[in-house]
């Protein structure tokens, strides 16, 4: 039978596959810019050139750009794809169109045991990220034993237990900054604006496999999710296992946030605008969205980062001054421009 | 001829109260039958059971001879279908997309829809009539609308049995004879068995082959509509006085309220 109406809306792998590699394309470039960009000089050429091998080894350059540019570039990759990825995770799984990643408190939790490493002058290497990370395993702990044992998975109570737990933590480290000698002030401050200077590789190689390996199980859940989205009652009826799923995503995505929230503290809005960006460009189907949000996530971080470390140099800011600067104001206009549109997205 | 689905002698508690009890029933491809009752007395949970959604804690359900239990929940919505009363869609999808997640039981877990999918989905969409808002907003339809393409959704996941709950409590008076007309012809043409629960006493008299009554979680009477819609069986179920005579047009009986 002849459809009278032509479909050019069904989704492809083909078509993720080719929108998936124009993004890759769009974070070179945004990579390659951040590099040459910075306090010190660093010219076009000489990007390409040390790419192709054609700089010398000693070349103080090359220092900046493998040693100092790169590993922060590529930390800002990271976070800003994973703090995506968990946006609109937790966007689906909770439905709600605005859900940040950090929604269920494993942010605070993160800052609780950062905040308790710098008051004991551990290192940024080391201890603090192990801390944080131990203070979002205890949250994610607390948020899924409390909130999602007797009642099922059902979203407002664990996006209630969240929102207790975020306000417990965020009460201990506020005691903390409080009693804390002036040297460490400034450093907890920055670290809770989200920091991206303390980039090194072996971070680097810790988060990449973690990151690889939760995306792809995402993935794996796409269409799930999207008819996740459509009602927790009406997804089971159409053969999805809720429960499975919710527990599944809830845990990788808060075991991902902890991670980097332990080497990149709170980076906001992120989460929160790129999946909407994505949303508005490619509908809601989580196949296209995952994909598309993620590399998203990273190239805006990576923007974002550049402007932190250049805007005022030679000093800087954190990078979550950036990321709230341009979203607030973005998010306000989006309110005003869609009114009762909003969770239309 | 066998019955598509069989429910035997189940019964199902939340906590304390007792919701259904000691229902049996079987259900025969071809055929549409009309659940009603006051609210509360078990209405939607029977047809919860029935979709597998809840699980009985007394007796058992059969669908295509294999027990509810035995079956997953993708291998249960092959079989049975759900279009619940008003869904609420937080999220953007177009018409088209939202019909083939009616596919999801078809495919395997990183499996795309492929050309068939996209044909099934059309054709559900055809048949309700909502062709022409395939790629439309589900968020830019009317209720009646809507409630096409979820009826096509349902239809997109080739069921055997289709199970509506108040599919039309939220529609006006065109909406609602539209939605029984489409599913008496659906049931007609695809000998698909269908069970609608329903506040609508005079369409389900008017469309349904077979009348459950229930009251306080059991079945207060079954039969044809004539031996069910009587002015005592209604009157003793809803606790409201009623007239009922005959429908001058479809010669079924018709309810007035006293």
């Amino acid at each position: 039978m002849n459809n009278e109406i032509k479909i050019k809306g069904i989704l492809t792998p083909g078509k993720v596959i080719s929108v998936t590699a124009i993004m890759c394309i769009v974070l070179v470039i945004v990579i390659v810019l951040s590099l040459v960009l910075g306090t010190a000089d660093v010219t076009f050429k000489q990007v390409i050139g040390l790419i192709t091998g054609a700089v010398t080894q000693d070349d103080p350059v090359r220092l900046i750009i493998f040693k100092i540019r790169l590993p922060r570039i590529i930390l800002a990759g990271l976070v800003g794809f994973a703090l995506s990825l968990g946006g609109v995770t937790f966007q689906a799984l909770l439905r709600n169109p605005l859900a940040d990643p950090f929604i269920l408190g494993v942010s605070s939790g993160s800052a609780f045991g950062a905040v308790l490493a710098i008051t004991f002058g551990l290192s940024f290497s080391l201890g603090v990220p192990v801390m944080a990370f131990m203070g979002g395993l205890l949250t994610i702990y607390l948020v899924m034993s409390l909130g999602a044992r007797k009642m099922g998975m059902e979203s407002s109570t664990i996006l209630l237990t969240g929102v207790i737990v975020n306000a417990f933590f965020t009460a201990i480290i506020m005691f903390f900054i409080s009693t804390s000698a002036n040297d460490r002030l400034h450093t907890m401050l920055f670290w809770l604006y989200g920091d991206l200077s303390q980039s090194q590789y072996t971070q680097l190689l810790i988060i990449a496999p973690f990151l690889l390996l939760a995306s792809i199980i995402i993935f794996s859940y796409a269409k799930h999710l999207n008819i996740i989205t459509t009602g927790d009652e009406i997804a089971s009826q159409l053969g999805v296992n809720v429960d499975r799923t919710k527990k599944i995503g809830l845990l990788i995505i808060s075991l991902i946030m902890g991670l980097v929230v332990a080497f990149s503290g709170l980076i906001g809005f992120v989460g929160l605008i790129v999946p909407h960006l994505a949303r508005m460009a490619f509908r809601s189907d989580h196949r296209m969205l995952i994909p598309v949000a993620s590399i998203g996530g990273a190239i805006f971080l990576i923007a974002a980062d550049t402007l932190a470390r250049t805007i005022i140099s030679p000093s800087e800011l954190p990078v979550g001054v950036i990321t709230a600067f341009l979203g607030a104001p973005f998010f306000l206009i989006l309110l005003r421009k869609r009114g009762s549109q909003w969770s239309r997205s | 001829m066998e019955p598509i689905l069989k429910i035997c002698n189940i019964g199902f508690r939340y906590g304390d109260k007792q919701v259904l009890d000691d229902i049996s029933l079987d259900l025969y491809p071809g055929e549409i039958i009309g659940i009603l009752g006051p609210n509360g007395s078990g209405k939607s949970t029977l047809l919860r059971l029935m979709d597998g959604v809840l699980a009985p804690q007394r007796g058992e359900l059969e669908i295509n001879g294999k027990p509810y239990d035995r079956l997953s929940r993708k291998e249960l919505a092959r079989e049975a279908a759900m279009v619940s009363q008003e869904q609420h869609f937080r999220f953007s999808f177009s018409c088209i997309e939202v019909v083939m997640m009616g596919r999801f039981p078809h495919l395997k877990a990183m499996q795309f829809e492929n050309k068939n999918d996209l044909t099934v989905a059309m054709d559900a969409l055809r048949s309700t009539h909502a062709l022409e808002f395939a790629e439309r907003s589900i968020h830019d339809l009317s209720g009646g609308e809507r409630q096409r393409v979820l009826i096509a959704r349902a239809l997109a996941q080739e069921p055997r049995v289709m199970l509506l709950d108040e599919p039309t409590s939220f529609l006006d008076l065109k909406f609602k004879r539209e939605v029984f007309r489409l599913v008496s012809s659906l049931s007609k043409e695809k000998g698909l068995a269908v069970v609608i629960v329903s506040h609508d006493i005079d369409l389900v008299s008017q469309y349904c082959n077979r009348v459950i009554l229930l009251k306080n979680g059991s079945v207060y009477r079954t039969g044809t509509p004539e031996e069910v819609i009587t002015s005592k069986n209604i009157e003793d179920v809803y606790e409201c006085p009623v007239l009922v005579d005959q429908n001058p047009l479809s010669g079924r009986p018709r309810v007035s309220v006293r």
